[in-house]
């Protein structure tokens, strides 16, 4: 009889660690469930394609904090490296024959260059944070803080100059707008915007990256244990600055499709997008104090604030409650996600 | 032996930190196939020196010979790549991260070429469990550590020292978490490593352990080299008058504590946790020592903290002082005048950036309180009283907590309990990492304790200590009571039958 008990008992512990286990996973059905129950027409190929559309720059910045979040820091400054690069992408990309351009003589560039010289500026800042946390020793909140003034007060330079002054950079390029816009596939129902498709192989790289490869595993042995990193003969300090480098490179790719998806760019683009980027990976199972995430996880997290984005406001939803809601999302999916890590004592 | 040339010579180390000399002209000389013990208090430098070869210190002078090539690492990596491993003395595992994952850190098998290098999984995992059987070692690769316990964790730390196929191997502490069993089968594995020519320096508190395995003891006082010994030629009292530098013919202090009523009454305890303790009873008197003996795993500190109602339970009764008590939480216990000194002194016991004072007052700071605000001047009075009467040794009572030794810790958590006048205290493991000078004084404390009137139960791993200590031990096994004896017919066979009973 008690043999019998303690199976049952097992059965039920077990499933309710399953539920725990996808906990965000089910909240995120649930939430689609929800808004639909109010609002069927919500259900529907073209709504998802935006809302995917809408994540895909925020997914690819929010792999980029949540692999800083992984290795035990954080990154503020996310969002302005994302402005900046927005503004040096959209800067070097306007119509030749757009009245206002920022540089009147530059020729026709092969699409490529600007975003590549975007993701290298930001890649270098990504470094100067990596360097100042790794070698420095400065707290990453700290360290990051003043990147995220210095980088908007960089970008807020480079955009406010004569003749026109602090003007939004328009007359993108056709090549850059259709980056932005266009997709795959035949018109109408079935196609996948380009965006989407670069996040998901972005988002399938940094899989790899992080299960695949040593450097991923070094980033995760080293949220989880410096101390046990470095005496295994890990390089902490050059695997720290790896990462908030790749992440800036991720930064200035995000923050070109920003500028591509919108046709246009300011040095205000990017603004406060690190603190939703670190919700979401939160939300989506990162761990804070580092060593626990995955890229999935992120990716959920992502699309639960999107599809609250877009859902709360199809069915609605005035915008000032929605933050209230999205707030209390984000303190109760992490407060069903550590369960996981307290439970077992 | 005795010709076999030196692997390794750290010759003249000096190393001081921020006003200390740490190590002050150590010389320690390895030969190769041989285990060397290098013995000391607390504080006496071994770790440091040991840092020292593994490069994670530089030190000031002196040099490092390693095959007579002159070596000088400036990280771990260094060390590693040139045949020295080290497991380290406080536990390092990447808790959310598999064991295998632990284990090939820093050096995970790849497949691929050029830059397109990945991780290769199932190399790691063959690799790991290979090595698992070399060492004949149960434990699933893929398992995440955290959800191991603390004796596997450092089974799997000793896997991993050894799979370096080093020419050198430091243990720091080696057994610290380790059950009975497992420290006979590291034995075995050190016996075998020697064979092979593999030197290994072992620090260890455990004197019965160095006497068992070691070849050469080289034993260190206050950061200078006191000498190096064939093991064969010492014994554990000729070792302790090595360290401390002076005769200690009393190991325990004298006791004159008088057992009288029964103070508190435990019976049919059963945890509400799944696989931990059921049906505990017994009695605790006013004046006693009680200890309670069995072997890691046997759920004591679960039964400890059920009974300060940190852990829930399923179903028996507590009484005190004949009333019956539903504990339930810490606040409950505390205004029952119990105490607990916890068994992880870093992770639940002091606070490591605030001072001895407020770690000795956090217990208790109602009792400070005028009109709202902190009565200052009192708790220094009772602070500064405290690290009198327990001989804390410390700058002053604002210095921070952690800039103290281990047993000095361990004292000031010790006023923090006394300062809540508690009838009983419940240690767990009070010694645990403490150097031998620093235990004797514990020690004092506790019987002095008894003496007071004070009611005390004791769990401890080292059976002379429970021996030394106790007016009756209780045992345990796998969570069951498997006998009370008294102190007086107790020997470490009996308490050993008892804690292996259901094995």
């Amino acid at each position: 009889m008690s043999m019998l008990n303690l199976a049952k008992g097992d059965h039920s512990r077990r499933l309710g660690d399953l539920a725990l286990k996808y906990a965000i996973y089910i909240v995120f059905a649930l939430l689609i469930v929800m808004i639909s129950f109010k609002e069927p027409t919500f259900l529907s190929i073209e709504n998802f394609r935006n809302i995917l559309s809408m994540s895909s720059t925020r997914i690819i910045i929010a792999l980029g904090v949540g692999g800083i979040l992984i290795s035990g820091g954080t990154d503020l400054s996310a969002g302005r490296q994302v402005g900046l690069a927005a503004v040096v992408s959209a800067s070097m990309l306007q119509q030749l024959d757009y009245a206002r351009r920022m540089y009147p003589d530059l020729p026709q560039l092969p699409l490529w260059v600007p975003i590549l010289i975007a993701m290298v500026v930001c890649g270098i800042l990504g470094l100067l944070n990596g360097l100042v946390v790794a070698f420095l020793r400065i707290p990453p909140f700290i360290a990051t803080l003043g990147t995220w003034l210095a980088v908007y007060g960089l970008n807020s330079m480079y955009f406010d100059r004569p003749p026109y002054g602090a003007q939004p950079i328009g007359g993108l390029d056709d090549r850059f707008i259709k980056l932005g816009s266009g997709y795959l596939g035949s018109d109408g129902t079935y196609s996948i915007p380009y965006i989407v498709i670069i996040a998901l192989l972005i988002a399938a790289f940094v899989w790899v990256l992080h299960n695949k490869t040593r450097f991923g595993k070094n980033i995760y042995a080293i949220g989880g244990n410096a101390e046990a990193a470095k005496v295994s003969g890990v390089n902490v300090a050059w695997n720290l600055v790896g990462v908030y480098a790749f992440a800036g490179v991720l930064y200035g790719l995000a923050g070109c499709l920003e500028a591509a998806r919108t046709g246009g760019a300011t040095n205000n683009y990017g603004n406060m997008y690190e603190l939703d980027a670190i919700a979401a990976a939160v939300v989506g199972g990162v761990s804070t104090s580092g060593g626990i995430g995955t890229v999935p996880g992120i990716l959920v997290g992502v699309l639960i604030f999107s599809v609250l984005n877009y859902g709360l406001t199809f069915i609605g939803m005035s915008p000032y409650l929605q933050l209230v809601v999205k707030g209390a999302i984000i303190i109760a999916a992490v407060a069903i996600d550590i369960r996981k890590y307290l439970t077992k004592k | 032996m005795a010709d076999t040339p030196y692997i390794l010579e750290m010759n003249g180390i000096s190393k001081s930190f921020p006003g200390v000399l740490a190590l002050d002209d150590v010389t320690i000389k390895v030969r190769p196939g041989t285990v060397h013990a290098l013995m000391g208090e607390n504080g006496a430098g071994k770790s440091t020196l040991m840092k020292c070869l593994f490069g994670i210190y530089t030190p000031d002078k002196g040099e490092i010979l390693l095959e007579d090539r002159k070596v000088a690492f400036a990280d771990s990596r260094q060390a590693l790549d040139h045949g020295i491993s080290m497991i380290h003395q406080e536990l390092l595992p990447v808790p959310h991260r598999s064991v295998m994952e632990n284990l090939w850190l820093g050096r995970y098998p790849m497949m691929g070429f050029g830059p397109f290098k990945l991780v290769d999984h199932r190399r790691m995992y063959e690799d790991t469990k290979k090595l698992f059987a070399e060492l004949r070692m149960d434990i699933d690769p893929k398992k995440w550590v955290r959800d191991l316990s603390v004796s596997k964790v450092q089974s799997i730390e000793i896997a991993k020292a050894v799979s370096y196929n080093a020419k050198v191997i430091i243990m720091d502490e080696p057994t610290s978490s380790l059950t009975e069993h497992e420290v006979s089968h590291l034995f075995e594995i050190i016996r075998k490593l020697r064979s092979e020519g593999v030197a290994i320096i072992y620090i260890s508190h455990k004197m019965e352990e160095i006497l068992a395995i070691s070849d050469e003891v080289s034993i260190m006082r206050d950061g200078r080299s006191v000498g190096t010994y064939h093991a064969r030629d010492l014994t554990t009292d000729a070792i302790i008058k090595l360290m401390v530098g002076r005769d200690l013919t009393h190991r325990f202090p004298p006791r004159s504590n008088v057992p009288g009523d029964v103070v508190m009454r435990v019976e049919n305890f059963t945890s509400a946790e799944r696989n931990s303790f059921q049906d505990v009873s017994f009695d605790l008197r006013k004046g006693e020592i009680l200890g309670i003996g069995g072997l890691v795993g046997a759920k004591r500190t679960e039964l400890v903290e059920s009974i300060f109602g940190l852990r829930p339970v399923q179903s028996g009764t507590i009484h005190i002082g004949g009333k019956h008590e539903r504990i339930g939480n810490p606040i409950r216990a505390k205004r029952l005048k119990i105490a607990l000194l916890t068994e992880e002194r870093r992770a639940t016991g002091i606070i490591p950036m605030l001072s001895v004072k407020d770690n000795m007052l956090i217990a208790n700071i109602r009792k400070y309180i005028r009109f709202g605000l902190l009565n200052e001047k009192r708790g220094s009075a009772d602070a500064k009283r405290s690290i009198d009467l327990l001989r804390v040794k410390t700058p002053g009572e604002r210095t921070r907590i952690r800039d103290l030794s281990g047993g000095n810790q361990q004292k000031v958590l010790f006023a923090r309990w006394l300062l809540t006048e508690p009838d009983i205290l419940i240690l767990d493991e009070p010694t645990r990492g403490i150097d031998v000078g620093a235990k004797y004084e514990i020690y004092t404390i506790i019987a002095d304790l008894a003496q007071r009137g004070k009611s005390i139960l004791m769990i401890s791993s080292e059976m002379p200590e429970l021996l030394g200590l106790s007016d009756r031990i209780l045992v345990m096994c796998e969570g069951r009571m498997t006998g009370v004896l008294e102190g007086k017919e107790a020997t470490q066979e009996r308490i050993m039958t008892l804690a292996t009973q259901f094995m």
